[in-house]
Order: C-alpha cells, then structure tokens, then sequence
C-alpha cells in the first residue's frame, strides 16, 4: 500500500484493524481518543464491535472476556486509565488471556495533565496489578512503529497467551509521519486447547486465576515464571548503534529517544564517538545488549522523560561495568535536542559524576 | 423403573461444599435445570464471579471465565459481543453485584447486553465471613454491623431489581424466592423467563433470588428459611418487575 500521512494514535488503530482484531473496549481520555473515534467508525464495517464501556474498569474486563474466547480485541487508553485497568491486566496475566493494552502516555501523578511523558516505565514494566507476572510492554518511537509494534504486540500477545502493552505517550500520539499500512500475513494461532466457545463435544473447560488446591498457586506461578524466562531469552528486541570507540551511549525509549537521536548526531558530526541504544522491548529488557556495551567500559548515559525509572535497569544490565548517569524532563517541558546534546557534553567533558 | 427425578445433565456429580441449609445448591439446580431445558449446555459460557458462587465451574459442566470482583457484567459483554451466537450466564451475589459491581451491572443492563443474570442475594458477605452487604436488612447485625445496621451509618438495603427494572435494555427484571415449594416452582419459571429473554434477545434478563446464609446469619437451617419470608420478602418484594414481549424497544 501507498504511504500515508498518518497521526501516530490513528496509526495504532489501523494497524490493530490490520491484525485482525475486531473488538475494541475503550474509554475516552485525553491523548488518546484518536483511537477510540476511529475504531468506531471502521470496527462495524469489518463484522467487529466497538463499545464505549462505563469505566476503564469494564473496559478491560470486556478485554478479559472478549480474550477469553480466542478472539483479537483491544483496549486504549492513558496514564490515569491505565492505572484502573490495571486489576483485569494481573487477571489477564494470571489467566493468561491474549489481549493488546495501548497507553499513550499522559504525565502524572495523580490527574497531572496531558503533555507527554514517560512517568509510566514502573507501571507498565513492573506491573502495576497485583501478584508475580510479567506484561510485554513494546515501545514505538514512530508512527511507522506505532503501526508495526501494534501488529507485533498482537502476534506475541496471541503466542505467549499474555497481555501486551504499547506503551507511547502524548508526542507520538497526536504527531504526523509518513505510514506504509502494510498488510501483515495472518498467523495461525492455536486456541483449540484452551479458548471458550462453548463445551461442545468436551467437558465444561476454564480460564482462571484462582488455585486453592495444595501447591497449586506455587506450580502455576512457577509456570509463569518459566513462560517469562523464554520470553527474555527470545523475545527481546533492541536497536544498538554503539560503534567500537565510543565514549559515551546514550540509553533512551520512544520519544525520548528521537530527540536522543538528534543530539547523538550532531556529537558525532562534531567529531566525538557517541553510540545510542534504544530499547524496543521495555519487557523484556535488552539486558544483554546493555551489558555487552557496558562490558566494553563504554559509560553509559540514561536520557528519559520522567525523573529516572528506567536508568534503574539500565544500572542492573551494567552490573556495575561502566558508569550509568541520568539525565531527565519531567512532564510540562519536552527537551530540545540542544538539551539532550548539553548533557551529552557536559559527561564527554567529565563534568558528570557517577550516579 | 421409570426415573422420576435425576441430576441435570449440566451439572457434574460434584458434591456442592455449600454449608447446611444454603440455597445455593438449590439455586444451582434451577440454573441447571434452564441450560438443559433450553439446550445451550455446549454453547454457553458462564461468567463466574467472586464469592461463595466462584466455584460454580466445579459443578456445571460449561466453558466458565473467572472474573475479578464484581466485574462479570462487563466479563460476560466482551464474550457476548465476540461471540453473539453463543449463551452467556452470569452468576452473582449480593456483594459482587450490588456493592462493587454496581457499576458494570447497571451499564451492561442499560446497554442491553443479550445476557442472562442469576442475582443470589442473601444479605450478607458470605465467603468473607458475614460482613455487612448493601443488601443487609436495617437491624441486622454482621461482623462489620456489630449493633445491627443502622440507617444513618450504613445507609439503607438496595433494592437492585427495582432499579434495574427501570432501565429500558432489560427484558426480564423478577424478584423470587426458594424457600417454599411454591416459590421454588415460580423461581424456576423465572429463571428460565431470564434465560428466554437472552435466547430471544430481548435484552437482559435479571432474575434476583432471595437466599439463606444460616452459617452467617448465626440460625440453624430451618430458621433461616423461616428469615426469608418473615424479614427479607416484607422488605424485598417478590413478582416480575418487568417483562418485555417483544422486541419492543423504545
């Protein structure tokens, strides 16, 4: 297909209709309404349904039944909203239900205020429901990635039956880029063992959370955790540009790593060797990669919009090989890449002192 | 030998864990009654919700998703919605739908979601130990109502038939009681009014059964089904609400 101009939210909704999913559950909130509007105008035409739920709350657990059945749906929203879905995510998690969760970012605590941010890391990375799981949270730093993590978040969603988040924020949301809509081939997923339909030929079969028996909780937590450790060994994605030489990497996600990306140029046009390492995958964290570059005792440079929350698994990847800084803008100002350079040369010059 | 009365075959052999005199066996057997009655067994997907109820997928033999607390309305709209050839049930108590779930109850029934709603309403919390429930009667006491529930304190008991009898995407709203063979006759034919309701996607159907918690109430068996018609029926009327004939909507 033709390439579009396309707005980054508009994008993520495309790309879920491309993917096949044909249920959406949503609540509006601001910067993410795109989504929601969208898809109510084109899931009805496609033999979907679009439904405009009460709460956040019923919105994911429309989620939870809708994925409960085998079928590819989808819920939106941002920051505040997310932190209300997040009781049918950790059941999702421990039923291990597919569905895509997307939060476009929003800045808090509390209501906060609509400008970009990435105040969520924790929240999304960590797991903000109840009890010991693990999400895949993809993170975009494009319109063009808005539309093929979404496609992706589908596919791993369906093939590790678990929850994945796109996790996006404000600026990527409400921005325009070029958008090749591609197709993707539809997979084959297997459900037969495990989706609802109706006991039909087969004993009443379940999709639950709850395990009381002896030892029961223990087995399937272990699981879980088994499921999670094939994941980080194969799921991780990570786009490393650190060239032999350099002095310093820059670890920056999603939109922070497009102004990263500016400032990371115009160094090394100024001469400096300067690397970036922009993580793809939030979970599973590009551990290895980070500790490879680390390894090589290049220091490494965290650049987030928050206060610091991903610096902390930047620290845990280095393990202490080379030094880990912080530079971050919370919410109401977005850094310039002359910000972002100013760092950059402020520890080129040694003005930085290990965090 | 004739077989004059036999297990429904939607329910397994399973014995309930249900304490003495609860209605829920009882309940559970109309329910299975309807799902044999009506022939949906292989096409239903029940909603299980959170209380004394979750285990309803230990004792019918349908595909069952647990739900989070209160959350079984909007549980059961995702799969109805996905699957509209199939035959929801929800199945829930008094704390799950009319004091957390409220919320996902009245919006599913005013979206007019095709669903069938089995509401066991007996008062109290009974799996948390017989805590105040917002259906607690003026005067009863509970672990969390010590002296009795007072209005002041604690507001006055809902009445979540009534409500929800008003909202124009219910097709069937009753209000019915198993504490006699005659009310445990018309709560059956209500229950499968409820199931109707679905089938012929007439919007919701919500049948409310008034239930015994002896455990929780502190009665022997006998005197808590006595409690039914002498404190819960006087304050909980019983009959259908509503009852839409066709597909009548405004």
């Amino acid at each position: 297909m033709a390439k579009t101009f396309e707005k980054g939210n508009v994008a993520i909704a495309k790309a879920a209709v491309a993917a096949g999913c044909k249920y959406y559950f949503g609540y509006p909130i601001t910067p993410q309404s795109d989504i929601p509007e969208y898809l109510s105008g084109v899931l009805p035409s496609v033999g979907g349904q679009f439904v405009q739920a009460e709460s956040e709350v019923a919105s994911i657990n429309m989620l939870l039944g809708a994925g409960a059945t085998g079928k590819r749906a989808m819920t939106s929203s941002s920051s505040p909203g997310i932190s209300l879905k997040q009781e049918g995510i950790s059941y999702m998690a421990g039923s291990e239900v597919p569905g895509v969760i997307v939060n476009v970012q929003r800045s808090g605590p509390g209501l906060g205020g609509i400008a970009p941010s990435q105040g969520d890391y924790f929240q999304a990375t960590r797991g903000g429901g109840h009890g010991d799981y693990r999400i895949f949270v993809l993170a975009p730093s494009s319109v063009q990635e808005m539309y093929d993590l979404t496609v992706l978040a589908f596919d791993l969603a369906d093939q590790y039956r678990m929850p994945a988040m796109v996790l996006a924020d404000a600026m990527l949301g409400m921005m325009k880029e070029p958008l090749d809509e591609w197709v993707p081939e539809p997979k084959a997923f297997d459900k037969g063992d495990w989706a609802l339909g109706g006991a039909s030929g087969r004993p009443g079969r379940r999709v639950k959370s709850l395990f009381l028996g002896d030892g029961e909780l223990a087995e399937h937590n272990w699981r879980l955790a088994e499921k999670y450790r094939e994941i980080r060994e194969k799921a991780v994605r990570v786009d490393v540009q650190v060239p032999d030489g350099c002095e310093l990497a820059v670890v920056a996600f999603g939109s922070a790593a497009r102004i990263a990306k500016s400032a990371v140029d115009r160094a090394n046009d100024e001469g400096r060797r300067v690397g970036l390492i922009r993580p793809i995958t939030l979970w599973p964290f590009p551990t290895a990669e980070i500790r490879e570059v680390a390894e090589r005792g290049v220091p490494l440079l965290a650049v987030e919009l928050n206060t610091g929350q991903m610096v902390e698994d930047v620290r845990l990847s280095s393990e202490g090989r080379s030094p880990v800084t912080f530079a971050g803008w919370p919410p109401g100002y977005l850094p310039s890449p002359d910000d972002v350079y100013g760092e950059i040369a402020r520890r080129l010059a040694g003005g930085e002192k290990v965090a | 030998m004739k077989a004059v009365f036999t297990r429904p075959e939607s329910l397994t052999d399973k014995p309930f864990h249900f304490c003495p005199g609860c209605h829920h066996g009882v309940i559970h057997r109309l329910v299975a009654e309807a799902i044999d009655h009506y022939g949906v067994r292989e096409k239903t997907i029940g909603a299980a919700s959170v209380g004394c109820s979750v285990f309803l997928y230990d004792y019918f033999d349908i595909d069952v998703v647990e739900s989070p607390h209160g959350r079984a309305p909007a549980v059961a709209t995702g799969i109805k919605r996905a699957n509209p050839d199939r035959f929801v049930l929800l199945y829930q108590g008094d704390g799950d739908l009319a004091a957390i779930g409220t919320a996902e109850i009245i919006h599913a029934a005013n979206r007019g979601e095709n669903l069938t709603v089995v509401f066991v309403n007996n008062t109290v919390y009974g799996m948390t130990g017989g805590q105040m429930a917002p259906t607690t009667l003026l005067g009863q006491p509970t672990t969390t109502s010590p002296y009795g529930r007072e209005f002041g304190q604690d507001g006055y008991p809902i009445k979540m038939t009534e409500m929800l009898a008003q909202l124009e995407g219910v097709g069937y709203a009753a209000r019915v009681a198993v504490d006699t063979p005659a009310r445990l006759a018309k709560a059956r034919k209500a229950v499968f009014q409820a199931f109707e309701t679905q089938v012929e996607e007439k919007g919701m159907g919500f049948v409310e059964i008034l239930a015994t918690c002896p455990t929780n109430w502190g009665l022997p068996p006998l005197e808590a089904v006595k409690r039914v018609e002498t404190e819960m029926i006087p304050y909980f009327p019983l009959g259908v609400y509503k009852e839409r004939k066709g597909k009548d909507f405004l």
